[in-house]
Order: structure tokens, then sequence, then C-alpha cells
């Protein structure tokens, strides 16, 4: 597994964000971190579609992801 | 569309079916024999050969399920076999389990040879009657098995017997769904690679393995074929369960377990994660996951609950949204927080206490709740929902004006049980 690697140099891949509801507990984190991508619903909880993450937004994604306390924001494609 | 007269209908699982009286054993031995000497490999080619698709919901093909679990072995793999029906208008695998125990018990045997297990659990409710009639008939085949069986009883919840919750539980955990991936085919019971079967599944493997491939294909839809297990509920029956071809159609389902046909509207097909349908509608589609899919439904565990012309749809609708809202497992937000929300606003619809400022709320969680869950569970309480409206939409439209409900009086019709206490 090559998450958290370094990506430099290495061909563009097809990046997604999804969220783990289980260890979700609505902090918002995520969504102030990333408001570009991720709106909250009326309980608090994130709201993602699946779409590929547009590369500007990748580094974003990546603080989202650590900043979440519960760690429930998972990346894949890394 | 494969129309099939009703006196044609074979007995397949349902071939030796025995009473309370009768040792279950030797009604089995008499129609099918012993187990069978097939090799492992054989099993896998003719169940792939069969076409059967699994029994418990999803409609997965069984052949390719059994070799996905064989080839990614690199430690022994595992079968769990689910007994444990968490539909409460679904009767099929109590009927299996308490009539024809030896058909399913020797589907996981086939099913351990087939993928080279060396365990294999069967997961039956918590204090069901079957639990009795499983072990005693465990212990009425001795040491013939190659693999023994370890019976478990699974709290009666309806997402308990969702196969991540179900391999959580055999873990040591609570019968919960867990965010996957890994999915249990991949690491499951132990970490080992785990097949799990609907019981119905593995009792046509175990046939299957007897019959052979081409036999199991001369009957049913050419593309899905074989027999299937149906539950019927209606005015006049409760949970009938029906062994028919796949492609029958919901009509001659209806007919042959007496259903006057003539005044009703809807028909609810799936289950309590399904669809309602317009009766009219229904009677022509064939039981084909195909045909179901292209309706906008689901075929499910094989439910198909006829509405009586007495009950008020939005109020059933109702009953069983506030039973998926109290049956789920309490982790994911948007299930934990939109269920009970849309199950409220259908009590509200349902029994007159309407407000016109919910029906925005309503379509908005009717938009946002679903495939946010761990689990189906929350997209599946939005199909039922979202059809409700629609096959409902005059009833709904009286509702929300405050007109008085035609059957506001019935009497509660579908099921919806009260979780039991614990997860364990």
């Amino acid at each position: 597994m090559a998450a958290g690697a370094p990506t430099a140099g290495r061909v563009a891949m097809t990046m997604r964000i999804r969220v783990n509801p289980i260890a979700c507990e609505a902090h918002g984190v995520c969504a102030e971190v990333l408001p570009e991508w991720i709106e909250l619903d009326e309980w608090g909880y994130p709201i993602l579609d699946g779409e590929e993450l547009p590369a500007q937004l990748l580094a974003h994604a990546r603080r989202a992801a650590k900043a979440c306390p519960t760690l429930a924001i998972v990346l894949s494609g890394e | 569309m494969t129309a099939v007269a009703s006196d044609t209908w074979p007995r397949r699982l349902l071939a030796a079916v025995g009473s309370d009286d009768d040792d279950l054993y030797a009604v089995h031995l008499d129609t099918w024999g012993a187990l069978p000497d097939v090799s492992g490999p054989a099993i896998v080619e003719a169940v792939e050969g069969s076409g059967l698709l699994g029994r418990g919901g999803a409609g997965f093909p069984a052949g390719r399920k059994m070799r996905t679990v064989a080839a990614g072995a690199n430690r022994r793999p595992v079968v769990v076999a689910n007994g444990a029906e968490g539909e409460p208008a679904s009767g099929k695998d109590a009927l299996l389990l308490g009539r024809a125990p030896h058909l399913v018990l020797d589907g996981i045997q086939l099913a351990t040879r087939a993928i080279g297990a060396d365990e294999a659990h069967l997961a039956v409710h918590l204090g069901s009657p079957v639990v009795g009639v499983v072990r005693a008939a465990l212990a009425r085949r001795g040491t013939a098995d190659a693999v023994r069986v370890r019976v478990h009883e699974i709290p009666s919840r309806y997402v308990a017997s969702e196969e991540s919750a179900l391999v959580h539980f055999l873990n040591g955990g609570e019968a919960k769904p867990t965010f996957t991936p890994p999915r249990p085919f991949e690491q499951g019971v132990g970490r080992r690679p785990t097949l799990v079967n609907n019981v119905e599944t593995l009792a046509h493997v175990g046939a299957i393995a007897r019959r052979g491939a081409a036999w199991f294909r001369e009957v049913g839809d050419a593309d899905e074929p074989g027999t299937l297990l149906v539950s019927v509920s209606a005015q006049e029956v409760t949970r009938r369960v029906a062994e028919v071809p796949t492609g029958t159609t919901i009509g001659a389902v209806a007919d042959r377990a007496g259903v006057i046909r003539a005044g009703i509207g809807a028909v609810l097909v799936g289950g309590y994660f399904g669809s309602w349908l317009p009766a009219a509608y229904a009677w022509q589609l064939p039981l084909t996951h195909r045909a179901m899919r292209s309706a906008g439904a689901a075929l499910g565990a094989g439910v198909i609950a006829i509405l009586p012309p007495s009950s008020c749809g939005v109020a059933e609708t109702a009953r069983v949204l506030g039973y998926l809202a109290t049956h789920n497992a309490g982790q994911c937000g948007p299930c934990l927080n939109g269920l009970p929300a849309i199950a409220d606003a259908f009590r509200r619809l349902a029994s007159g206490a309407w407000d016109e400022r919910w029906w925005p709320a309503l379509e908005r969680w009717l938009a946002v709740v679903p495939g946010r869950g761990a689990c189906r569970h929350p997209d599946g309480a939005v199909r039922l929902a979202s059809t409700a409206l629609s096959v409902f939409a005059e009833d709904i439209a009286s509702h929300r004006s405050g007109r008085p409900c035609h059957a506001s009086s019935a009497p509660a019709w579908l099921p919806a049980p009260r979780p039991p206490g614990g997860w364990r």
C-alpha cells in the first residue's frame, strides 16, 4: 500500500475521497478544510458523491483526511 | 417471458419435505440418496454450468463466487451458510431448514469440498424453532460429514444477517455491518477467504451435484435457470412458501397461492428493501433479476406481498419504515438520523398528523440518505419509501390534503417485529 507515499514523478492517478460512515462522528472538519468538495447534510455528516477528485484539490483532500478527528476520511487511488 | 403452466412446476428443494414426526434424514436419503462422490473442481464446474444465481438477494453467480474464493486462497477458506432470515415477510429459509435441512447440510459439505475449506458455519436466528431441527439433523448425520458444521444463533435483527455483519459476529463481534473492503470473500471469518451463501443456494448445490447442470437448466428462465423459493403474503395467506420456476410471473404465483386478484392495487416485491409496484404491472412481471431491474425493482429474497384491498399502502409503508428505522445498526449518521425522519414523515402522512411543510424535507431526505451507509440499509429503506410515493400517489394526495383514508381502521398487515435487546 502506497498511501501517504510521495507522488512526485508519478503518472497522475484517479483519486477519490470517501468517508467511513461508521467512524464518522459529524465533526465537520473535512467540510471546513475542503469546502469546494464536501458539503454537510442537516445532521452534520459529509456528503461525498464519489466523483474523481480534481488534481488541484488533492493537497486539500490530504489535509482534510489528516484533520478528521476520527480518521474517517479515506483517500483511494494513491 | 417464460410461460409455465402451474401444474408443471417441479418440486426440487421441496421434493423431500418431512413433517415433525418423520426421520428427516431417512426422508432425505429416500429421495436424494447419500452425498455424491464428486470432486471439488467438478462441483465448481457443475455449479458454474448450472447458471445458479445466489438466492439470498443479490443474485450473484454462485459458481463464480466459489471459484473466486477458492482461487484467492493462500489461506484455507471458510464456508458460512446464511439461514438467519432477516426479512419478516420471508419464510423460505425457515421452511427449508425446518423441513429439509439435510439438502442444505449436503450443500455445505459440497461447498467446503469445492473451495477446499476445512471449517463451516451455519447461522440461524437466536431462539428460532429451526435451531433444534438443525442441531438434531447434524447429530443424526453423525460422523458422515468430512467437515464439522458449527451452528450459530444470530440476533433476529434486520441487518444482522447482512454478509459483513454475519462475519463480524462469527469473529466475536456484534452482528453489525462493517466498513468494506475487504469483502468477506477476500478476508472474512478468521481473516480467511469466506464463502457466504444463503441456505437456499446451498440446497440447490446439493441438488446440482447429484443431478447435474443440464438437469438444473431444464426448468426456469434461460439466463437465470432453475427453481426459486418465494414467500407470498396476501389477505388470504401469510408467508406461504412456494417453489416456482424462475421466470414465472407474479400473477401466476398469486393465482397458485389462491389469491383473488380483483380489487388489488399494489404488490411489494423483494422484501422490505423492495419496491411497491402497481398490481396490474406486477402480475405480468416474470421472477428474474433481469426483469425486476428493468422494472426498477429487485427480486431480493423472493418476497411477494400483495396488499389486501382493505389495507392502506401508505400506512403499511409507514409501519415498515418504522421497523427499518428501529432495526438500523446505529452506526452511520445518515441512516441513524435519516431513517427515523423519513419514517416519522410517513407516520404523519398515514395518521393524519400531516403538515405541508414536511413535504420538502421528506423529498430532501429521500435524495440525500441513500448510498451513505456502510451497508445497503438506508438505500433499501429509501427505495421502499420512494416507490410508495409513486405507486400510492393518489392516496398520498388524499392524505396530504387531510381527506380520511379508506383504510384508516384496517388492522396492521405486514409484520414489523421489535428488535431484540442485544447484538450478540
